[in-house]
């Protein structure tokens, strides 16, 4: 087996911010962007790493979502519990300057966790929340 | 305006509106849990009574603004008890507690045991650990978090969110 991991998908609300925050305050590259008007998927990952990309995606567009459930997805991503992912940097300080500087949505600043990591949290233009750990 | 469609999704709108609004309020709670905040000034900087906030927050979130932030204090004073290097008292005013009989009483609730005593638990429970576990001997926990994202960690061995605070108890310490 040689498997890795390739593309993990997150959702967005407004495409347009979300990739100005990926892309700028985030500094990723953009892959790839298709689609139009809500209905986009953004394909942005960090520079030299070709191989490990977030596709950028309208949530609940699988057809086979009843309206419920598409409404239940979109009131969890605005309350903030349905989309996260976990980045790192090894220089979490630095990074945390930067991203905060953007001026985004700082759920914690830089700490020290019990668990022996240090790690800092935003949200996205989503409400899904970037968690960002220091490599160490 | 008359079509109810339109309404419909005006409706729905405005409640994501909302939700973010609330969502606002808990990333707020979750980066300055350590300061005195009550839940009187984060309704104000959210333009919101104290009242509907308290309400909107338990509807969206399952418990209060208070208990929230309250569970968000025990659960970083249980982290910093388990260091060891600091009294409960000290810790007690470093998560943003203004009132140690407050501290200590919802500490208890919602760990099982007073901070003291979960002190001195996490204090002979370290050196045990410390030779099995290798680099997670910091965490004293019960439940192996090691090779788990943090935050999810977190989630696992954080102090029990199930035992709410009586919707009476509205003074924040």
């Amino acid at each position: 087996m040689d498997i890795t991991i390739h593309t993990t998908a997150l959702p967005h609300v407004d495409p347009d911010a979300s990739l100005a925050f990926y892309r700028d305050v985030l500094g990723f590259e953009v892959r790839s962007d298709v689609g139009q008007g809500k209905m986009r998927w953004i394909t942005v990952g960090p520079a030299g790493q070709p191989d490990t990309s977030i596709l950028l995606a309208p949530p609940a567009a699988d057809p086979g979502v009843t309206e419920d459930e598409r409404r239940t997805i979109t009131e969890m991503m605005a309350k903030g519990t349905y989309g996260w992912i976990l980045l790192a940097t090894r220089n979490l300080d630095a990074t945390f300057e930067q991203v905060q500087a953007g001026d985004t949505e700082v759920v914690q600043e830089p700490t020290e966790q019990p668990y022996g990591i240090r790690d800092c949290a935003f949200r996205d233009p989503a409400g899904n929340l970037i968690r960002i750990q220091e490599l160490r | 305006m008359c079509q109810p469609g339109w309404r419909r999704a005006r409706v729905q709108a405005q409640r994501l509106t909302d939700l973010a609004r609330l969502r606002r309020v808990r990333d707020r709670i979750d980066r300055e849990y350590a300061q005195p905040l009550d839940v009187e000034a984060l309704a104000r900087d959210a333009n919101m009574s104290a009242g509907h906030l308290s309400r909107q927050f338990r509807a969206a979130y399952g418990e209060s603004p208070y208990a929230y932030l309250m569970t968000r204090r025990i659960a970083r004073a249980t982290a910093l008890l388990r260091r060891g290097d600091l009294g409960v008292t000290e810790v007690c005013f470093a998560v943003g507690c203004a009132s140690p009989g407050t501290f200590t009483t919802r500490f208890t609730e919602l760990v099982g045991m007073p901070p003291g005593a979960f002190r001195r638990w996490a204090a002979d429970a370290a050196p045990d650990r410390s030779g099995a576990a290798g680099a997670a001997d910091e965490s004293g926990s019960e439940i192996t978090v090691e090779g788990m994202p943090a935050c999810v960690a977190q989630q696992v061995t954080g102090p029990v969110r199930n035992r709410e605070a009586p919707a009476t108890r509205q003074l924040v310490a």
